[in-house]
């Protein structure tokens, strides 16, 4: 087998800094898990449907299985790890324990980088608008109420007008 | 699910990307926000063997307007698209239509351009462009021309575009103070692709032009005849026959009838929009 092209990358992962060769065809997704031991991000559809795999580069939300290893050089990026360490979705994390809303988990830490994102940005989102931001995540187990509870609680009780 | 070998490139100019365009030709795709090319190499339907990634070209980014249009860069993504303020003011249509397009998760990196360029008959943007009388402007290693947004889109997928260009943006004429218009679609979830969306515009520069435009029925969006003759004034029943027409010549296959219900129940709520 011929050798492939390889390409150095160097990047922030959760603050760390990293440098490594990578196969130019390598997804960021497959780097994070296979390069560096990152497997909560998870990998379903690869082709950008699923949600599983969202992560966030630059402190965007984005499909960590449409992005090459190689486009991230230079980029920070953080994951469910990441933001687990810092504490950022400890009361996501919580809700989502105490509602039930995760069965297998495959689905879980994507719908969480991607609740994490919308709290960001909106103080006290509504069902629907909570809906519309994880209508881009598939979640095969729960049938989605209980995800839509666990977010609504997060945020109610982090504005604390419960 | 992973993509075939390729070798990578990451010009940092155009001039650069253009000549890498020009040695490759046919081999090479240009590579922009990915969340199209990325899928379609994923499921090995495109092999390109050279990989041309143009995300670190900072002069295909960004948004611009003079006193007759606003000029979008080709790399310029949704999001950015949606945060503008000069877009909300000067082509609103544009910032409603892509708050339909996918999720946010994507629409963080998908472009202007390489929405386009990708020609999705589905796609909402496309369908924009054709609405206002946009011009597209590419450019190859031999110079820059501007193509006008009706002679675009050749069939599914296929574009004005040669090999060795590049689009580097799209110039969308402001719209008149007095111009309305009305964008409906119907998707079976949000963020899907349309399966049809009708869009009327009549008079966007403040010239008397009515243009309509059906999308997500056939290879390409078009303009529709029978909406543009109808608009402005009284509707007869007859202009729903002739739009179910199109929408069958269009079509050619058993969906034919379903698309042409959708597409006559959003022209109907577009028209009464208007009205
Ligand atoms: C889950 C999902 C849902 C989606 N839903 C929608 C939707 O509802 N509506 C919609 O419109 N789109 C949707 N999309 C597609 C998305 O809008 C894409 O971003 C867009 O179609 C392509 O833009 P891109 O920048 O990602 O281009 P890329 O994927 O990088 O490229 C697409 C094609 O265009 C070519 N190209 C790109 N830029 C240029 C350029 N400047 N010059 C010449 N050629 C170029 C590439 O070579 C490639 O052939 C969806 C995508 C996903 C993954
Ligand atoms: S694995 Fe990336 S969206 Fe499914
Ligand atoms: S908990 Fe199993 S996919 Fe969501």
């Amino acid at each position: 087998m011929s050798s492939e092209a390889e390409i150095l990358v160097r990047l922030t992962v959760n603050g760390a800094v990293v440098a490594r060769h990578v196969p130019v065809r390598r997804s960021l997704a497959d780097f994070l898990r296979h390069d560096l031991g990152l497997t909560g991000t998870h990998v379903g559809c690869e082709h950008g449907v699923c949600g599983a795999c969202t992560i966030r580069l630059d402190g965007e939300i984005v499909r960590s299985c449409l992005l090459l290893a190689a486009q991230a050089d230079g980029a920070a990026v953080e994951t469910v790890e990441g933001l687990t360490e810092s504490g950022e979705i400890a009361a996501l994390q919580q809700a989502f324990l105490a509602r039930n809303a995760l069965q297998c988990g495959f689905c879980t830490p994507g719908m969480l980088v991607t609740a994490a994102d919308l709290l960001r940005t909106t103080t006290t989102p509504t069902r629907e608008e909570i809906r519309g931001a994880i209508s881009a995540n598939y979640c095969r187990c729960t049938g989605y109420h209980a995800i839509v509870d666990a977010i609504e609680t997060a945020a109610t009780s982090r504005t604390g007008d419960r | 699910m992973k993509p075939a070998r390729f070798n990578y490139h990451r010009p940092g100019n155009l001039p650069d990307a253009l000549a890498l365009l020009a040695e490759h030709g046919g081999a090479a795709r240009v590579l922009a926000g990915g969340q199209s090319l990325m899928p379609l190499m994923a499921m090995r339907l495109t092999r390109p063997e050279e990989l041309i990634d143009i995300n670190r070209i900072d002069e295909l980014k960004g948004i611009t307007a003079d006193d007759t249009a606003v000029t979008i860069g080709a790399l310029t993504r949704y999001t950015e698209i949606l945060r503008s303020e000069v877009i909300a003011a000067a082509v609103p249509l544009l910032a409603e239509a892509i708050r339909h397009v996918a999720h946010h998760a994507i629409r963080n990196r998908g472009t202007i351009g390489g929405s386009l360029a990708l020609a999705d008959p589905s796609a909402e943007t496309p369908a924009v462009c054709l609405a206002l009388a946009a011009r597209v402007i590419a450019r190859s290693a031999a110079g820059e021309r501007e193509i006008p947004i009706d002679s675009f889109f050749h069939g599914l997928m296929a574009t004005e575009l040669a090999e060795d260009e590049i689009l580097v943006g799209v110039r969308i004429p402001k719209r008149a103070a007095s111009a309305r218009h009305a964008f409906l679609e119907f998707a079976r979830r949000r963020g899907d692709f349309a399966q049809a969306g009708v869009i009327l515009a009549p008079g966007h520069t403040g010239v008397p032009e009515n243009r309509a435009v059906v999308f997500g029925v056939g290879a390409t969006a078009w303009r529709s005849s029978a909406l543009e003759g109808a608009m402005g004034r009284n509707i007869a029943d007859d202009v729903y026959a002739a739009l179910r027409l199109e929408v069958a010549a269009a079509v050619e296959d058993e969906t034919a009838d379903y698309k042409a219900r959708i597409v006559t129940t959003l022209a109907e709520r577009a028209m009464a929009r208007l009205a």
